[in-house]
């Protein structure tokens, strides 16, 4: 499906409003969009929101063959997935401009950067290592991607745990989560990007473009740094010129953009791995707040409930004594039939409710004459025991027979 | 019926909620007729004899006979007669492609304009705003837009000018901009001199005095959505007030 293009009145009103350093959601030029940072129950999973952009960063591991030219360090391995669910404009399947320029931005931030202790996750030189893979999934795009996906792919890794795995000799042994506790990966430090928007051909710049802004927008510089105001990558896109003034100014405001992201995350961490010891729920499902209505909610009708006894003992005296069931029913098992129905049955039938007897102290004595033999099962079971039934059980239902036919008689 | 619709109104309902014709609805052949016909507004849709429902939403009702379901979709279905704004994405010899929200591209033809002939052609470029009425709109065909009204005047209708800011919100608030006698309307046209043009494929346009003053208007109404009527008031005094 193709995005809604933008309109001449739109892209006009956008540059002249950021002629007079005015954005459409209020902020200044510098500022942030509200960053807020969930994780899933799994250690690993890390939700970003960034205004209304939401990215979702999923960290997995598992041992593979080391690459020949390093064979005692891990593989990282990064992926970011377009989704169509994120806009309009992405294709699901199809390798666009912007998945490919974004796989790329996130493998050259963090690999190049070393940001993660690769020879840690060593198991046997040469043979087993471990293959840390992260996936960033988009959900909505609203601009400014790649920030959010750095975001959550750090804390992603940071939020991770890998199995324990110990080594006895030339036995290797690795633990599941639950015999013993996994470890988290050994991170260096935290790369995270900013990116500033250029407008009309560099004269004006504003961090954290969103979506309508990206749309008008000349070039972007991505650049990614760690709180020691460490850079680990710049990147130019959109092939604008740009005064090696405007580079250093740009850096110094990642600088503290990045100072105070890093700060957020931790406290994103801090309060996950406290809420996890005190057991409490937490996860997707808890993150997200419940704002819809359901069909079955309706306002409390309040029930009268004072005469409830009375009127209940009313109806008990004024309804007719129940009918009275047959003498001998012969109730058929599920699942059998039978073939002349109301004769004399000539099969081995159960007797039911004989255990229930001796639980019963009250009404013994008429109790078991109805019991005994009245409510016959038949069932082809060949575990059923097989019961000799009393002489009087079939003359009672043969007189019954009768009496029924005699009366049906005298009626015609 | 009436009495069927009339008790849920108010109620959350969904795709599939069937109103059953009652038996007060049949005619008696002796005592003396009266028809009351509910008249069924969007989100009903009268299926033989029984009112289906199409939409989710809560069932609304305005004395004496008028029912329709509020829903808080977002994506447009183009009707038959509505206005909505359009933005021009494609000039094809005598027709322009523009784009509705719908799943289709809608057709203008350049002698659907209000003095358009052959030679006096209107002046309508790629990616302007057109503020059109739907002439042709269902479901096998590709819709079709015309900027003049039957009797070939243009009645509002046609190419926006320069300026202002065009905003997406939720079909619901677009309902309820355009019910007759609206707070919500009333409350933002109080507030700046402003030009407001309400489409109904959930598009606004907006243009104030002041860049600043635009701004303001298209961030509450986008905001308005999820105000109850009290909040929206103390936020407008506020603004008024000269808080922004």
């Amino acid at each position: 499906m193709k995005d809604t293009p933008l309109s001449n009145c739109e892209r006009d009103f956008l540059l002249k409003a950021i002629e007079e350093k005015k954005r459409l959601d209020g902020r200044q030029t510098y500022d942030y969009r509200n960053i807020k940072i969930t994780f899933g129950t799994d250690y690993g999973c890390c939700f970003v929101d960034l205004g209304k952009t939401r990215v979702m960063a999923q960290v997995s591991c598992e041992l593979v063959a080391p690459k020949e030219s390093r064979p005692n360090e891990g593989v990282l391995f990064f992926n970011i997935e377009l989704s169509p669910m994120a806009s309009p404009a992405f294709e699901q399947g199809r390798q666009s401009e912007l998945s490919v320029k974004l796989n790329r931005q996130l493998e050259r931030c963090f690999r190049n950067s070393k940001c993660i202790d690769t020879e840690s996750l060593c198991v046997v030189s040469g043979e087993k290592v471990w293959q840390i893979r992260v996936d960033v999934h988009t959900l909505n795009h609203d601009g400014n991607l790649m920030d959010a996906a750095t975001v959550a792919a750090i804390t992603a890794l940071c939020h991770f745990r890998r199995p324990d795995v110990s080594i006895q000799g030339e036995e290797i042994t690795v633990y599941t989560p639950e015999e013993r506790e996994p470890i988290p990966l050994s991170i260096y430090h935290m790369p995270i990007s900013v990116s500033f928007s250029f407008f009309q051909q560099g004269t004006y710049l504003l961090v954290d473009p969103c979506e309508r802004e990206e749309r008008v927008m000349d070039g972007l510089l991505m650049i990614a740094m760690n709180k020691h105001r460490e850079i680990c990558s710049i990147q130019s896109s959109g092939g604008i010129m740009l005064l090696k003034e405007q580079v250093l100014r740009c850096s110094k405001i990642a600088s503290v953009k990045v100072s105070e992201i890093t700060t957020l995350i931790g406290k994103a961490l801090e309060n996950d791995k406290k809420a996890r010891k005190a057991g409490e729920k937490c996860g997707f499902a808890e993150s997200m707040s419940q704002e819809r209505i359901t069909t079955l909610i309706v306002d409390e009708t309040p029930v009268e409930m004072t005469d409830v006894v009375e009127q209940a003992d009313d109806i008990i005296k004024n309804s007719k004594a129940p009918p009275e069931t047959p003498s001998s029913p012969v109730v058929p098992a599920p699942g059998v039939g039978q073939v002349g129905q109301g004769l004399q049955n000539s099969w081995g039938l159960e007797e039911q409710d004989s255990e229930e007897e001796e639980d019963m102290v009250v009404e013994v004595q008429p109790k078991k004459k109805i019991a005994k033999g009245d409510i016959v099962e038949i069932s082809d079971s060949e575990e059923d025991e097989v019961v000799i039934l009393q002489p009087e059980a079939p003359v009672k239902k043969s007189t019954a027979h009768q009496k029924g036919a005699t009366t049906s008689k005298k009626k015609k | 019926m009436l009495s069927a619709l009339s008790a849920r109104v108010g109620h959350v309902l969904v795709p599939g909620d069937v109103f059953v014709g009652q038996a007060e609805d049949m005619l008696s052949l002796s005592g003396p007729t009266r028809k009351e016909t509910a008249v069924c507004g969007p989100g009903l849709r009268r299926d033989g004899a029984r009112v289906c429902v199409s939409v989710s939403g809560i069932l609304k009702h305005k004395a004496p006979n008028v029912f329709w379901i509020q829903a808080h979709g977002k994506r447009y279905v183009p009707v038959k007669g509505e206005c909505v704004i359009g933005i021009v994405t494609l000039k094809s010899g005598d027709v322009f492609k523009v784009d509705v929200g719908s799943s289709e591209q809608a057709s203008l033809s350049y002698l659907s304009f209000e003095g358009a002939t052959k030679r006096n052609r209107p002046n309508v470029q790629v990616g302007d705003l057109v503020y059109a009425q739907l002439l042709v709109a269902n479901k096998d065909m590709e819709p079709e837009l015309v900027c003049i009204d039957g009797a070939g005047r243009a009645n509002g209708m046609g190419v926006f000018g320069s300026g202002g800011l065009m905003v997406k919100v939720s079909l619901g608030l677009v309902h309820r901009l355009l019910a007759p006698s609206s707070d919500l309307m009333s409350d933002l046209s109080a507030l700046y001199p402003s030009e407001m043009v309400v489409g109904m494929n959930g598009r606004v346009w907006v243009k104030s005095s002041s860049l600043q003053q635009t701004l303001i208007i298209c961030n509450l109404l986008q905001n308005c959505e999820h105000l109850s009527p009290e909040q929206r008031k103390v936020l407008f005094n506020r603004i008024r007030q000269g808080a922004l």
